[in-house]
């Protein structure tokens, strides 16, 4: 038996609200997201098995989780891969899962940006080094990808910037709708295009929230799962693929779509058996760091024909009442965006919604959902696509 | 046969003027941008100068300022490295006097005549601050020139020089003095620089038998307009004879103004003109040059060229802030860290001399310079390739509002070189209008901030100074 399909499945999630949590610090949003998961799947926390934590900067090695939860001596590993970690410590879990090494397995991730003093993100010190890159903050690096976008399909400026108000627009919407986001308030397509420019040609509302909180799944196998609920979800397929820094060392690279989506997006869709993403994907929850990342991975992972990804904008395909909801939870504009946290809480949204459990953002019929999470920057991202499907979609 | 085999100047782009809000002065100065000072702008003149020369053959470097970025730690050094030119060369620094830039081309002149070196750089610049709104101060300008100095195929001989040494507390700067202290103006004047500007220059045309009226040219230091009108009345020269000394679009450049001024005359010299240059500073240094018909090479851009392709700066408080004499709130970012030593020594090759990698077994230019090859994954199989003088177009940029740098937008532009080679690269001296897709580039040598006293030296993208020659005016030989 090849492949990851169906040999994972999710039995408990838990979310903490996101936002400007002033009065938590990573050990209070970990313990709150771990308490919902576990109470979610029925279990205590000495009967995790195993765990793996994902934090960008809000801690080092996996101890600060068996810290907050106490869990005695269990190995837990830490995972840092760019804004993916999230996607990326859920994907090793996973595989322990599949490899039979660990029974029940916990997935953490965290972050307290805010505890940064600063209202962009602001990256770590790894290592002194030469200083010779730009100072410019991930605004102005996406930017880049705007910029090459509008001009590669012939977009004007008032053009390209009206499609991502309008991106904007919905995921405010999406997130009006959920209690658990960092901004809960609907906003206008004019509001969007008066905001303050902080990246040419991206304004205040092109670029997510920076925000606290922590999201926790806890995974098993499907047979132990079978046994503990009926509405488990299946792990469908699980895609990454890490950037060499092409963008800037290949004259053949453009920063009109970004390879490293889509060959993640091919590694999880072969892996799920999907072979028309568009039509067999109910609902997908993608990284919106910047509304322009969100126009180009609608054509990346195959929801929109290149170039076309304004016209299906425009249309209304990717709203809760189109034929492929995006980001119905906010994404990271509304949701917000912990960056540890981020790729598990898309999880969190497409569990909810295979599970009929997402409330008034709820989709009809919702059997297999995507999460998309994106670390990096255009020139060289770590892509991570994962495909999650109902507990009656196992194949054979 | 010793004298200069080719010349070049560096104005910057910016300038104080009537657009200028604050600046209520009637005239021009030319200023360095927040990103340039000595070094930068010696390395513009530099590169300006040997743009059609063999660089391979520069074996002697000498910069004078008065300016240099550093008290202990070499500025020629870091000159012939972003110039790249060859290891085995010698480097100088000069300073301590504004007469820096003339003495410099009497020791380059003494190093060939000796047969210690062939080709010597004599680069100078300067970047001098008068106090704000000090009568000095509408006076003063920042620029460079270069001029190679050689004993072959020489467009200028140097038929004689002479020289004063006097000491005088005229003008000064001494501890942590940011601005030029000065005596009272009528003594420094009567006498210290108009008598010994003239006992210099009648000292030297008495050696050589000649009156002034044997020179067709007239190129002198100054420290003001009126000063410089005073030195050619007293000469009895004629106004043709006086090298036009730029106040009103450049001002006095200080240790590099007589070179400036040189490079200026011998642009439009003709064969067999004879040319004084004279400096002035702690007593005054003259020579004699008598201009040959070789077709020597030229330089990329000519000072007037250089005068015209300017840009306003907004206010006079934006170039107080470009000087760091008027606080700001630092950006709501981390701090910068300091550099890592190490790291920049194991880069300087990438980082100072700009060199990508080319891969000698699939041809790609890469930057900067990978171990493993991204195209065909060869495995340090390179040679190195100068990107600094390629220029290259826009593939694309961003205009970044928030990182709070000196000239907000910060514009950061992905650079495609001619020939090969990418880099994602800050932008400078730039119209905001006129940064788009496909923008043709050139590259200039720039200081990125000043950290622990370490200053930063790197590259980054600017428009092509002559839009008109289009990219190929980026860089030359």
């Amino acid at each position: 038996m090849g492949g990851i399909a169906d040999r994972v499945a999710i039995v408990g999630m838990g979310c903490t609200r996101f936002g400007e949590r002033w009065g938590e610090g990573p050990e209070d949003l970990l313990v709150e997201a771990a308490a919902e998961a576990l109470e979610d799947a029925g279990l205590e926390a000495k009967d995790i098995d195993a765990a793996w934590l994902g934090t960008m900067l809000s801690g080092w090695s996996g101890q600060p989780l068996a810290k907050a939860l106490k869990l005695d001596y269990i190995p837990i590993t830490r995972v840092e891969n760019f804004c993916a970690t999230g996607a990326d410590a859920f994907r090793n879990a996973c595989f322990a899962v599949a490899s039979g090494a660990y029974e029940v397995v916990m997935v953490a991730g965290v972050e307290k940006l805010k505890d940064t003093g600063f209202t962009g993100l602001a990256s770590p010190l790894i290592l002194p080094n030469t200083n010779v890159e730009s100072p410019a903050p991930p605004p102005a690096q996406f930017a880049l990808a705007a910029t090459a976008y509008f001009d590669r399909y012939g977009l004007s400026f008032e053009e390209g910037k009206e499609t991502l108000a309008q991106i904007a627009v919905k995921n405010h919407h999406n997130g009006s709708l959920n209690p658990k986001a960092h901004f809960q308030r609907e906003i206008s397509v004019e509001q969007a295009l008066r905001a303050p420019m902080i990246a040419w040609p991206l304004g205040l509302f092109d670029c997510c929230g920076v925000s606290d909180g922590a999201a926790v799944a806890i995974i098993t196998r499907p047979d132990i799962a079978r046994t503990m609920r009926n509405d488990y979800v299946l792990v469908k397929g699980l895609g990454l693929a890490v950037g060499a820094e092409q963008g800037t060392l290949r004259r053949d690279a453009e920063f009109t779509y970004f390879p490293e989506n889509v060959h993640a997006a091919k590694e999880a869709y072969e892996q799920a058996g999907i072979a028309d993403p568009r039509k067999e994907i109910s609902v997908a929850e993608v990284h919106d760091c910047f509304t322009i990342t969100e126009m180009i991975l609608y054509e990346d992972l195959g929801f929109s024909e290149r170039g076309q990804a304004a016209g299906d904008v425009k249309a209304g395909a990717f709203t809760l009442e189109g034929d492929l909801p995006v980001n119905t939870d906010g994404g990271l504009k509304c949701f917000g965006h912990p960056i540890g946290a981020s790729g598990i809480r898309m999880m969190y949204e497409v569990y909810k919604q295979l599970q009929a459990k997402a409330g008034p953002r709820q989709v009809k019929d919702a059997e297999i959902g995507l999460t998309h999470n994106l670390g990096g920057y255009p020139g060289s991202f770590t892509g991570a696509v994962t495909v999650l499907g109902r507990a009656d979609t196992a194949m054979g | 046969m010793v004298g200069i085999k080719a010349f070049g100047s560096y104005v910057p782009r910016h300038r104080l003027t009537a657009e200028t809000a604050g600046w209520n002065v009637r005239g021009e100065r030319a200023v360095a941008h927040f990103d340039e000072d000595s070094v930068t702008m010696a390395v513009a003149a530099g590169e300006n100068c040997l743009a059609n020369v063999d660089r391979s053959a520069v074996d002697g470097v000498i910069f004078a300022s008065t300016t240099a970025p550093y008290w202990e730690k070499q500025s020629a050094s870091t000159v012939a490295a972003a110039l790249d030119l060859r290891r085995d060369l010698f480097s100088h620094d000069a300073g301590g006097t504004l007469r820096s830039g003339t003495s410099a081309l009497q020791i380059a002149a003494d190093a060939v005549a000796s047969g210690r070196a062939e080709n010597v750089l004599v680069v100078a610049a300067d970047s001098r601050m008068a106090y704000p709104r000090s009568p000095l101060e509408p006076f003063l300008g920042d620029g460079a020139a270069a001029l190679l100095v050689g004993a072959d195929g020489v467009l200028a001989e140097i038929e004689g020089s002479h020289f004063i040494s006097d000491h005088m507390l005229d003008v000064w700067r001494s501890g942590r003095d940011s601005f030029v202290r000065s005596g009272e103006d009528r003594f420094i004047m009567e006498a210290g620089y108009v008598p010994i500007m003239i006992e210099a220059i009648s000292g030297l045309a008495a050696k050589l038998g000649k009156g002034p009226k044997d020179f067709a040219k007239l190129a002198y230091y100054s420290p003001d307009p009126r000063r410089h009108a005073e030195i050619a009345r007293r000469l009895g020269a004629e106004a043709a004879q006086v090298q036009e000394p730029g106040y009103g679009a450049i001002g006095n450049t200080g240790a590099a103004f007589p070179l400036m001024l040189l490079a200026a005359a011998l642009e439009t010299a003709k064969p067999h003109d004879r040319i004084m240059l004279a400096g002035y500073g702690d007593g005054a240094d003259a020579y004699s040059l008598v201009v040959t018909d070789m077709d020597a090479p030229k330089p990329a851009m000519t000072v007037m060229e250089l005068v015209g392709g300017k840009l306003p700066v907004p206010s006079y408080e934006d170039y107080l802030r470009w000087r760091g004499q008027v606080v700001q709130e630092p950006p709501r970012r981390p701090d910068p860290q300091p550099i890592s030593l190490q790291a920049a020594w194991r880069d300087r090759e990438a980082n100072i001399r700009f060199h990508g990698g080319k891969c000698t077994a699939c041809g790609e230019v890469q930057y900067p310079p990978q171990k493993v090859c991204a195209f065909c994954r060869a495995d340090d199989q390179w040679e190195m390739v100068r990107l600094a003088d390629k220029g290259g177009v826009i593939k694309t940029f961003s205009m970044d509002h928030v990182s709070g740098t000196q000239d907000t937008p910060l514009v950061l532009t992905v650079v495609d070189f001619n020939g090969g080679g990418r880099a994602l690269i800050m932008m400078t001296d730039r119209k905001i209008e006129d940064v788009r897709v496909g923008l043709p580039i050139e590259m200039t040598f720039r200081k990125l901030d000043v950290i622990d006293g370490i200053h930063n030296y790197y590259w980054k993208s600017m428009p092509v100074r002559i839009p008109a020659n289009g990219a190929d005016a980026a860089g030359g030989g």
